[in-house]
């Protein structure tokens, strides 16, 4: 096996990949098993292709195992993922037997034997009914429950509720239960397509190919085309900033089309943009990881304006490519976001629009401020700290155990 | 002096943090003053001193989490500002840094009346943590070595024998300082004091480390 490691000891803070190195020494000859809905796409395998690797390097046995289900399974629990984070659904006793009668027969199938196994997000949730007496099972919630759906909650909850502990992303998100709740924020992963290092050729030719000329400073948010994110306010502090100052907006988000309020929020920022030159919609697929990369380089200000965020790991991308962030007063934003350190945070288009104008009129703060927003990011949002989480985690369970 | 071999080494071990929520949150500063009065000592101490681990190069607004927290969201400066000022390393004891906290709130609240109940979307979230200590397998004998491990070891490192030693481990000189100092250590108390003072500076932990080599370097540079 290639050690995969010693690639991260010039990325991050001096002497982690000792310290890992020393932590996992207390973690060795344990097993962990991850257990997920997929093995491709999304943020949660993203990490754990890296992770899963790591952790067995650091003598850790380590495996993961994907459930499988049926249409009828992936409906209700893509509902559940809706309600639990606040948007209401009707669920019916068929989709809750759905997703019991998957985790049964998932349970029937996996090998599920390790001494600490964690199972990310609700849909494996229920195979804590089949866990093997001995071990410690830890729920991995990634996914934003402060405002739940309360039919739906207490349905999952009566299986949360027999883990051994629960990981939340961010405090606000842990609910009230008789288990205790860590905090591990997410990570990105630095060496990944989204995040290396790009030659400035490599992003001169993919913004080329994108057609968003860099002969102005560019402006750009990332996110899917959604109320919450609030590109409407985006274009808005645009405009304002525009009066005086010279730039581009980029808008660069996923597509819309199995998402009505997406297509129709898409539309409102057509709208809103009308026929400007210097304003770019970048409809991307999912596989656009270069790309997305190369415009948070290419980019002088990255916003995040959202009115409602989970973690936010587009800032966290934009933070690790030395780019201040201007960022909505919510959610992870809040954490990543140090105002006046590492960008601003702002409550409104016209926050947004003060504060842009404030780093193009000053390089010397932005270039200051892309550096610190760097370093925050090496120091606290990269894998190797994840890492360094889940051993840490696996040790104070079995410490308990014992 | 450079040469000078201590009896017994200084041994290196850093430390990870891990985060318990526990689930109480305080949406105004009355509400604040509560549950501080009734938080484990271990949350007190995260909120008050693991600030250094979390910010081991730089500062945010204020270095504890209770004034940050009544600055920013509470939208209460002068309250920020009273408590911001507060330096864990004039406490000994954890319990006597909740008191002063809960001292200063109520003196605030007691003239400020109208800040008691002002509520706001970002409540502050009581956590703790556990630390999980790792033994580093660096051992040193001399000024030099000590002064090398020093600027190269992970801030981890700094954090446990600076703060952790002080609070949790009751070594209030804190474990580098008590080192140089000691009879069986290096036997330097003048350095040792200058190292003490380093922690009331109010510097991140990466301010902290630069300061205490460069210390060192002027004692093996005169000698």
């Amino acid at each position: 096996m290639v050690p995969m490691l010693a690639q991260y000891r010039d990325i991050a803070p001096k002497g982690t990949v000792e310290f890992l190195r020393r932590l996992g020494e207390r973690a060795q000859g344990k097993s962990m098993l991850h257990v997920n809905s997929t093995r491709y796409g999304g943020g949660v395998a993203e990490i754990l292709h890296r992770l899963v690797p790591l952790l067995a390097e650091l003598g850790v046995n380590t495996r993961w195992e994907v459930i499988s289900g049926t249409d009828v399974f992936y409906k209700a629990t893509k509902s559940f993922h809706n309600a639990l984070q606040g948007t209401k659904q009707r669920i019916t006793t068929e989709m809750y037997d759905a997703y019991l009668h998957c985790n049964r027969e998932n349970a029937k199938q996996l090998n599920l034997e390790a001494d600490v196994a964690m199972v990310h997000d609700p849909q494996p949730a229920a195979l804590i009914d089949a866990h093997p007496q001995g071990t410690r099972w830890i729920w991995r919630c990634h996914i934003d429950l402060s405002t739940p759906q309360r039919a739906v909650w207490q349905f999952l909850r009566a299986y949360v509720v027999r883990y051994d502990a629960a990981v939340f992303s961010l405090p606000k998100f842990a609910q009230r239960l008789p288990i205790p709740q860590f905090l591990i924020y997410p990570s990105i992963d630095p060496l990944s397509d989204k995040n290396r290092e790009l030659m400035p050729e490599e992003i001169n030719h993919i913004l080329q190919r994108l057609g968003v000329p860099q002969d102005k400073p560019i402006l750009l948010q990332v996110s899917r085309f959604d109320r919450f994110k609030d590109p409407v306010g985006v274009v808005e502090a645009y405009r304002l900033v525009k009066k005086s100052h010279d730039c581009r907006l980029v808008l660069a988000g996923g597509t819309a089309t199995d998402d009505p309020e997406g297509a129709e929020v898409l539309a409102e920022v057509q709208g809103a943009v009308e026929m400007d030159p210097d304003v770019h919609v970048l409809l991307l697929p999912p596989t656009a990881n270069i790309e997305i990369n190369a415009l948070q380089r290419a980019a002088s200000i990255v916003l995040q304006k959202s009115t409602r965020e989970g973690f936010g790991l587009t800032v966290t991308e934009a933070l690790w490519k030395g780019k201040p962030v201007i960022g909505g007063e919510t959610g992870g934003i809040t954490v990543q976001v140090i105002h006046g350190q590492t960008g601003y945070t702002v409550n409104s288009p016209e926050g947004a629009a003060f504060y842009i104008k404030r780093l193009l009129n000053e390089p010397e703060l932005l270039a200051a401020m892309g550096r610190q927003a760097k370093e925050y990011a090496r120091h606290r949002f990269l894998i190797t700290r994840h890492l360094q989480e889940y051993l840490g985690l696996i040790i104070h369970l079995s410490r308990r155990a014992s | 002096m450079m040469d000078y071999r201590a009896k017994q080494p200084f041994r290196f071990f850093s430390c990870m943090e891990l985060r318990e929520i526990l689930g109480k949150r305080a949406r105004d500063e009355q509400r604040l003053l509560e549950l501080i009065e009734e938080a484990p000592a271990d949350s007190i101490y995260y909120h008050t001193h693991s600030y250094y681990l979390r910010h081991p190069y730089t500062q945010s607004l204020y270095p504890n989490d209770f004034a940050t927290w009544v600055a920013l969201h509470a939208q209460d400066r002068i309250l920020g500002e009273r408590l911001g000022v507060l330096d864990p390393f004039d406490f000994d004891d954890i319990e006597e840094l909740r008191g002063e906290i809960m001292a200063i709130i109520a003196d605030h609240l007691d003239h400020e009346r109208a800040a008691a109940s002002r509520t706001t979307d970002e409540p502050f979230e009581f956590v703790r943590s556990h630390v999980i200590e790792v033994d580093l397998g660096i051992e040193v004998m001399t000024l030099r070595e000590f002064r090398d491990a020093v600027s190269r070891v992970e801030v981890g490192a700094v954090y446990n024998h600076l703060c952790e030693a002080r609070m949790r481990k009751r070594q209030l000189w804190g474990d580098f300082a008590y080192w140089l100092s000691a009879e069986m250590g290096l036997g330097l108390p003048d350095l040792a004091a200058q190292v003490v003072q380093v922690g009331r500076l109010g510097l991140s932990l990466e301010g902290m480390r630069e300061r205490i080599v460069t210390l060192c370097d002027q004692v093996l540079s005169a000698s």
